[in-house]
Formats: C-alpha cells, structure tokens, sequence
C-alpha cells in the first residue's frame, strides 16, 4: 500500500488531519515498529485454511470435524467461559472504586446524574446496560491532535460506530444461525431474518447484517494496520482475532452468495448436534467444512483469549458499583489490621512541644 | 522554581507522536534528566517498616536489589491477583482497542508510546502473561509475554512514576479499565524490593510521625495558624480563634497540610478559618490528625490505611460528632471510596448535619465526613452567609476539576456554585477538558518533586493550554482548583506556560467575598492586593 493511501486512510480512521508528508515523516512512517505480530497472523490463518481444506478433501477428517470436534469446541468453550468468569468473580472486590464520571447525589436541590454516577443498583443496571449495549464509554472518544501548538481534542465517534456494527451485526447472524439448531423454526428467528433481509437485493436475499459485520470488521481490521500508534500495541490476538472472524464471515458469505451449500444437508447436521447423534453429511461443499473449521477455532479460541472481554466487561468494579461509598460501608473481606502510630505514641513524643504550645494533652 | 535546565516552552511542544522504530519491548528506558524522581530514602523506608532501605539512584546501573527479588514480585503479584478483582480482570480483558491512548496527559505530552495507558498497563501484564497464564508460559512473546529481568523492573519504575492516577483513561475505557488500579499495584510491587521515589517515601514517613506529610510538629502548626489569623485580622479587623485538639468541639476539621504551609495553600486556609469564625462553628484542628492527604496510597493500599486510621482515631479521641474535610484532590479519593472500607466503622460518630442549616448530608452518613464544598454550598443555598462578590471582580476565574473529586467521588457541581456565588467572573474551560474529562495538573500521585519539572510540564501542558485558551478568550487570570497538589503545583505550571494566571482554593474566593460581622472596611482581597484600581477591562 503506498504511503499516500496509508495517510488517507490514516486521516479517515481517525477522523484527523494528516501533517503534510516531508521526507522524513515518510521514512517514519515507512520504517515504522515491527509488523510481524500481523505477519504471523496471516500465515496462522492461512495455515488454518489449508488444514480445513485438506480436513475436507479427506473422509476421515471430516468425521472428526463434523462429529467429534463440535462437541470438543463446544465444551471447551462452556466451561473455559464459566472458569475465567468464576476466576474473576471469585476474586474479591476490597474496595468500592467505580469512576465517576457525573455529579455525584448529595444535596438535594443539586443535580445528580444517575447513570454516570450511580447511586445505587438501579443506576448501576441503567449504567451497565449502556456500557454493554450502546458502548456509553467509547462514544465519549475524542481525538487528540496538536493544531497550532496547542491540543485539541475532536469527536472521533468512528470507533465507536463501527464497533457497534460490528458487534450487534454478529449477535444478528449468531441468532440467524439458531434457525439450523431448531425445528420447527421459531418465528422470531424467521422475524429476525426477514428484516435483515428487508431490502431483498440479489438472490438469495443479502442480508444486512452481512456487510455490516464485514465493514465493522475491515475498520476495526485497517485501523490497527493502518495507524501507526495502534499497530504498534497490537498483539498476535489483536490480528488473530480479527481475520478469524473475517474468516468465519467470508466463507459464510461464499456459501450463500457464490457455492451454494445444501442447506437440508446443514441443517440434518446441526439437528444431529443439538439431538448427539451427528451424522456425516454427504457431498455439502469444501467451502462448508472451511467455515467449520473457522467457527470451531473460534469458539475454542474464545475463552482463552482476549475475546472474554465479553464477560469481563459485567465484572469490571469502576462500572458496576455504585457511587454510595459515604453512604453506605463497603465491606473488604480481607481488611487486617496494620500497624498505626497511636495518639499515645505521638503524645508522649511530642509531650514537651505540646506543653510549650500550650496545647491540651491527655496526660500532662 | 527553576526552569532552565528544561527545554523552552516552545521547544518542549514539539511533540512527535510517530512511535519509535523499535517494538516497545526492544525500546530500552532512558532515565533522562527532568522525566524522573529520585530514589525513596533510607531513613525513610526505615521509618515505615518497609523493605530494602539503601542507598541507591535510578540513574544507577545496579540498583541493589534483594538477590530473590523476582521471587519476591512474581509471590506479590500472584498475592493481589487474588486479593483484587479489578488487577486480575485488568490484566486480562484489554482488547488493546486505542481508545485510552491520547487520553493520558503525559502521552498528549511527551509522545512516548509508552504513556498510553494502554501500554503502560501492558508493561506489567506482559510479565502477568509470562508467568500466570498458559499461553504466556508457552508462546512467549508470540502471546505478548516476556520475561521480568532488571531492565523490565526499571521500565516499571519510570512509567509507574509517570503515571498520576488521574483516571482519565479509565473514563474512556469501553471496559472501565482504570490505569489508576494498575499504577497502583505496579508501585505496590516496586515496593516489596525497596524502589520507590523520595518525594512519596517522605511525606508517608513524616505523616505517620508527626501526623502530616510536611513533618511540622504540634508547636509549628499551632504558629502557622495563629500566623494565619493575624493575616487575616490584618486584612479583616476580625480576630479568629484557631482551636487545637480542643475536646467536645462539634466537629473535627482535617484539611491537607499545604493548606497551612504555604501559598497559596494558606490564602484558602484564611478561607476556611473565616468561614467557620463567621458561621459560629464549634470545632477543632487536631495537630495529630493535621493531615488528609495520604501519600501512602501513592505506596500501597496497607500504607495509605495506616496513615488514614489516625482521622478516625482523633475524631474518637476528641469525641467530636462528625468531621469535615478541606480542599484535597487524592485525599478525598480517599476518604470517598477508601476510609469506611479501611478504617470504619464510625459508628462512634453522628450522621453528619449541618449546625447552621440543620442539613443533614445523607450521602455521609456512614463515613460521617463532609467535604467542605458540600458544606458550604449548603450555607450559601441556605441563605447563612453574606457576600459581596464584587470584591473578586479584580478576579476572571476559571475552575479545574481536581482528578480525584472529579473521577473518585463526582464532585463537580458544589464548587461551581460556590464559584458563582462569590465571584462575578466565572469562565468555563472547554469542555472535553473539564468535569469527568478533566486534565490532571501533571504532578500528582507523588510527582511534584522538582527533578521531575520536564515530564511535571509535559503533562501538565493540556490543562495549561485549556487554561491559556481561556485567557485569551476572557482575560482569565485566576485558576480555581478544590486539590492541595494543584494549589502547589499549578503555579509553576502556569508561570511556564500561561505566565500571568494565578491559582487559589475556591474558598479562598469564598473568602473574599464574605462579608463578616464587625470587619473593617476592606481594602484588600486576602493576599493583601488592593481592591481598588485593579477591575478588569469590560470590554475584552
């Protein structure tokens, strides 16, 4: 990619004028931080594709990828979600540290913000439901740019738009997917097709929720490519995590729209799932079994990686505590007591300056 | 205050944001001159009990650690991830979405990737991952782990020490991931093999002798307010009284000890000796409680109870019914979210009500401790006091929202009102720098030493350059701050960067706007600056 649509995209991710390109901001730029964590990510997900190529190609193989490797995924993932959440929530909470980010309830004539500075549970849902749903804390995000020798900070809502894409498109094409798992299909699950397919361009139908999850996932993808501060914080999971899902996306993609799957055949396999009594389907398409192999990974993947920010995000205490410190005490279970300077012990050092000053004592 | 060995204001905002070539784990630590604080003293950490009392600099190559020290880390850090949710949710749940990056006052700057908050914190979970989670164990760097060596130790120390717990970042957080909790547990973990910064080690020290960071003894503290109440007789023709550990007062009064050491603490503390001379106010100074600032929550959360249970303890002692608290950023971080846990309960103590107003402050009625804000917001809704805020018209305020109050307890509305009641000139700072948003001063958290004045004006250059827009925009020549560290540190701030602002306590503009029973004809404001012939312009 060349530098100028590097810097174009730059200024369009972040939503930020781009100083004019001298010569060294190009080698800066150019020679910028390592970039192997994103190398080594592709070629994991290039690895992966092969393997589920040749798991296709291969009988065998796919016996294990439809029989044996649903069931293993599915558990890994039930109970390393339920170990990292009982981790977490097993630790205690000492102290009551949520960040306020609203007036306070104190006086009453005063007005407080209930949402961003709880008073008590009811806030606190108010406040957890639009962190966990509309993302309250990133819509804050601003940019910070020096402009005439001085910061500015501009809105910078992008992150926060395309995230939400992102997300609430694949808690969409996740419920889509239960229509494979139950039969007869429940009709808010057909509800929740039909409008997604509203607009009923080409055939069959595209959905919505399909370019909006890819479009969420290319920003969210290109902005830590693209920007030189996030590529260098971005880890192999930032990457991986990402093209997994795009993965899982795109071949979904390709069977709807470009390799039609047999559909009766899928769903006999997920019914033969949910049932345990999976049965090898015959002749479904490679392009199926590529798309198993991505959504496996992925779900094994998920709670051993940073993905688990999904129930991290309920636990975090400067979220969801309520700001009634003065009001009501926060218990910290292991409190033990420390060693203090006692008044005795500070009057006896100082008895004679207390004496001089005139100050009263306990004991003269 | 010396600046000359910083660069010049306009050399110092020259700030590249571009990250350096290297991967920040290949990016060695330069202990540069101005960006760090020197080493906690031996006599200091002897004082307190605490580990590894030496003689040593962090410009020095061996920094004499215990030989098993990484034992010791590894056992400390397996220790409070058990202890503390929010350091082990912290540790794993960072998406590394950017989002915190720009937000931190020292990233905006000095440019240092490494001040992202996101970084920051990834300095410590890298090591987290090499030695507590499977894939670190396994993968390596791959899973983004790495070994601790001595090399990662001084990576912590000079970030964890460039770091003011302002929680800014965690405002912006989509997980509420607050560096503040991480900083916290970094200097926790230094602290357990004896590396910590002279200018916390110090005031802790002194405060668990003499009961106040500055180290002033009963006699010295007794002079400085009695020296405080001629000033004020001087200004006024009203003499206060200054009642010292007086049992049966109604009230016990902690302010922070800068308040009555120096400028222009002291001008707030004529504030609040005025105040409460004028209201008829039964309470009392304690010379052994004469701290609410705790720099030992700059050092653990063990210190800063240790140095806290003393508030308690006095307001038994001297059996007063409630307490109420002075102008202070991190101590009212403390005693909002940290005292009742640490120290509590009260229940020696009455439900805080006003003796004036006959308020009673729900909101404390377990901790039983008022901020003085809140106290006198109440007064003047109440209709208790009489002021003339004209006599700050010499004054075009503007008004910083301390971190703690701001972030730690949502105090954002009480100073504002009082503002507005005392002063005819208030302006607000735009807004992405103001309230939850606001930017720290750039020397909390233990960092207003004077050998740290780069990175001090590094990060305190956003709150400067909110303030200077504002005075080109209203002639704002004063800044209002609630925080003893802002009132100390501000004023180098502004003088290097906004030269021509100066700084005060609101209830130092409370202060002057009081008109008090029997006072002379007032000529001057409290600093002793004449009221007359010092109106500003109208028309800017």
């Amino acid at each position: 990619m060349s530098v100028e649509i590097r810097c174009a995209l730059s200024a369009f991710l972040f939503y930020r004028e781009v100083p004019p390109l001298g010569e060294e901001h190009l080698s800066k730029i150019e020679g910028a931080t390592s970039i192997m964590n994103l190398f080594i990510s592709l070629i994991a997900i290039l690895v992966l594709t092969l393997l589920a190529l040749g798991v296709a190609f291969s009988a065998g193989l796919a016996y294990l990828l439809t029989v044996i490797v649903p069931y293993a995924a599915f558990a890994l993932f039930l109970a390393g979600f339920v170990y990292r959440v009982a981790k977490w929530a097993g630790a205690p909470v000492p102290f009551r540290i949520p960040t306020t980010c609203g007036q306070e309830k104190s006086l009453p004539w005063i007005k407080t913000n209930p949402l961003e500075s709880p008073s008590g549970l009811p806030g606190v849902i108010g406040r957890m439901v639009l962190e966990v749903l509309l993302f309250r804390s990133l819509f804050r995000n601003t940019r910070a740019d020096l402009y005439d020798q001085r910061p500015v900070y501009g809105s910078a809502k992008w992150l926060w738009f395309f995230g939400l894409l992102f997300h609430w498109s694949l808690l969409i094409i996740v419920l889509r997917h239960l229509r494979f798992f139950i039969e007869p299909i429940a009709p808010w699950i057909s509800g929740i097709s039909a409008v997604d397919g509203f607009f009923e361009i080409g055939i069959p139908t595209l959905y919505l929720s399909d370019i909006a999850i890819l479009t969420g996932l290319s920003f969210l993808f290109l902005r830590r490519v693209v920007v030189p501060q996030l590529r260098y914080i971005s880890l192999f999971t930032d990457y991986f995590s990402l093209l997994l899902i795009l993965g899982a996306v795109g071949t979904g993609l390709l069977m709807r729209h470009f390799f039609p799957t047999d559909l009766l055949q899928v769903k006999n396999l997920a019914l033969g799932w949910v049932t345990f009594s999976p049965v090898v389907p015959g002749g479904i398409g490679k392009v199926f079994y590529i798309h198993l192999c991505f959504v496996f990974v992925l779900i094994a993947w998920f709670p051993m990686s940073k993905l688990m920010h999904a129930g991290g995000v309920f636990l975090s205490p400067t979220r969801n505590l309520a700001n009634d410190n003065r009001r009501n005490r926060h218990l910290n279970p292991w409190n033990a007591p420390v060693k203090v300077h006692t008044y005795e012990e500070y009057e006896d050092e100082f008895r004679d300056k207390m004496k001089a000053a005139g100050l009263p004592m306990e004991k003269e | 205050m010396s600046f000359v060995k910083i660069p010049t204001p306009d050399k110092l905002i020259a700030i590249r944001y571009e990250p350096p070539e290297t991967s920040w784990m290949d990016t060695p630590t330069v202990f540069r001159p101005g960006t760090w604080s020197y080493s906690g003293a031996a006599k200091n950490l002897t004082a307190l009990d605490m580990p590894n009392p030496r003689a040593w600099q962090p410009s020095d190559e061996d920094w004499k650690l215990p030989e098993n020290w990484q034992q010791i880390i590894l056992e400390g850090m397996r220790e409070r991830l058990e202890k503390y949710r929010s350091f082990k949710l912290f540790m794993d749940i960072c998406v590394r979405c950017g989002a915190c990056a720009d937000k931190c006052h020292f990233y905006i700057g000095s440019g240092d990737p490494k001040n992202m908050p996101v970084l920051r914190a990834e300095l410590l979970r890298s090591v987290y991952r090499r030695y507590f989670t499977e894939s670190g164990k396994r993968f390596g760097r791959l899973a983004g782990a790495r070994d601790l060596t001595v090399d990662v130790l001084k990576e912590w120390f000079y970030y964890f020490y460039q770091c003011t717990e302002c929680r800014r970042c965690s405002v912006f957080c989509p997980y509420g991931i607050d560096q503040a909790e991480i900083t916290m547990m970094g200097r926790e973990l230094l602290n357990l093999v004896g590396c910590n910064i002279n200018w916390v080690i110090e005031p802790a020290a002194n405060c668990f002798r003499t009961g106040n960071h500055l180290g002033i003894q009963p006699g010295g503290i007794k002079d400085m307010l009695e020296f405080i109440a001629d000033d004020i007789e001087d200004r006024t023709g009203v003499r206060v009284e200054v009642p010292l550990n007086k049992k049966g007062a109604e009230i016990l009064f902690v302010a922070p000890s800068g308040d009555y050491f120096a400028d222009p603490g002291t001008y707030t503390c004529m504030g609040y000796l005025m105040l409460f001379h004028e209201i008829g106010l039964n309470y009392t100074f304690s010379t052994y409680a004469s701290e609410g600032g705790n720099f030992g929550l700059f050092t653990s959360h063990e210190m800063a109870k240790r140095l806290n249970a003393k508030i308690y303890a006095e307001a038994k002692r001297l059996g007063v019914k409630w307490i109420l608290g002075g102008e202070c950023g991190h101590m009212w971080r403390l005693l909002h979210q940290y005292m009742d846990t640490m120290n509590g309960p009260a229940d020696f103590l009455a439900e805080p009500v006003s003796p004036i107003t006959g308020t009673r402050f729900e909101n404390a009625r377990s901790t039983k401790m008022v901020h003085i804000a809140e106290f006198s917001a109440d007064l003047i809704r109440k209709g208790k006091l009489k002021l003339n805020p004209a006599r700050n018209d010499a004054l075009r305020v503007t008004f910083h929202d301390s971190c703690n109050p701001a972030r730690g307890m949502g105090l954002f509305e009480e100073p504002r009102y009082i503002i507005r009641h005392a002063c005819n000139h208030f302006h607000e700072m735009a807004e992405d720098t103001i309230r939850e948003k606001t930017l720290c001063c750039g020397s909390g958290a233990g960092l207003g030493n004077d050998e740290n004045m780069e990175m001090r004006m590094r990060g305190g250059m956003p709150r400067a350059m909110a303030v200077r827009q504002v005075k080109e925009k209203h002639g704002v020549n004063r800044l209002a701050c609630i925080c003893a560290i802002d009132r100390a540190t501000l004023p180098p701030l502004m003088e290097y960067w906004v030269p021509g602002v100066t700084v005060s306590g609101v209830h130092e503009l409370l202060a002057n706007a009081l008109v008090m029973t029997g006072e002379k004809d007032r000529t001057t404001d409290l600093r002793g600056q004449s009221l007359e012939g010092k109106t500003v312009d109208e028309t800017l």
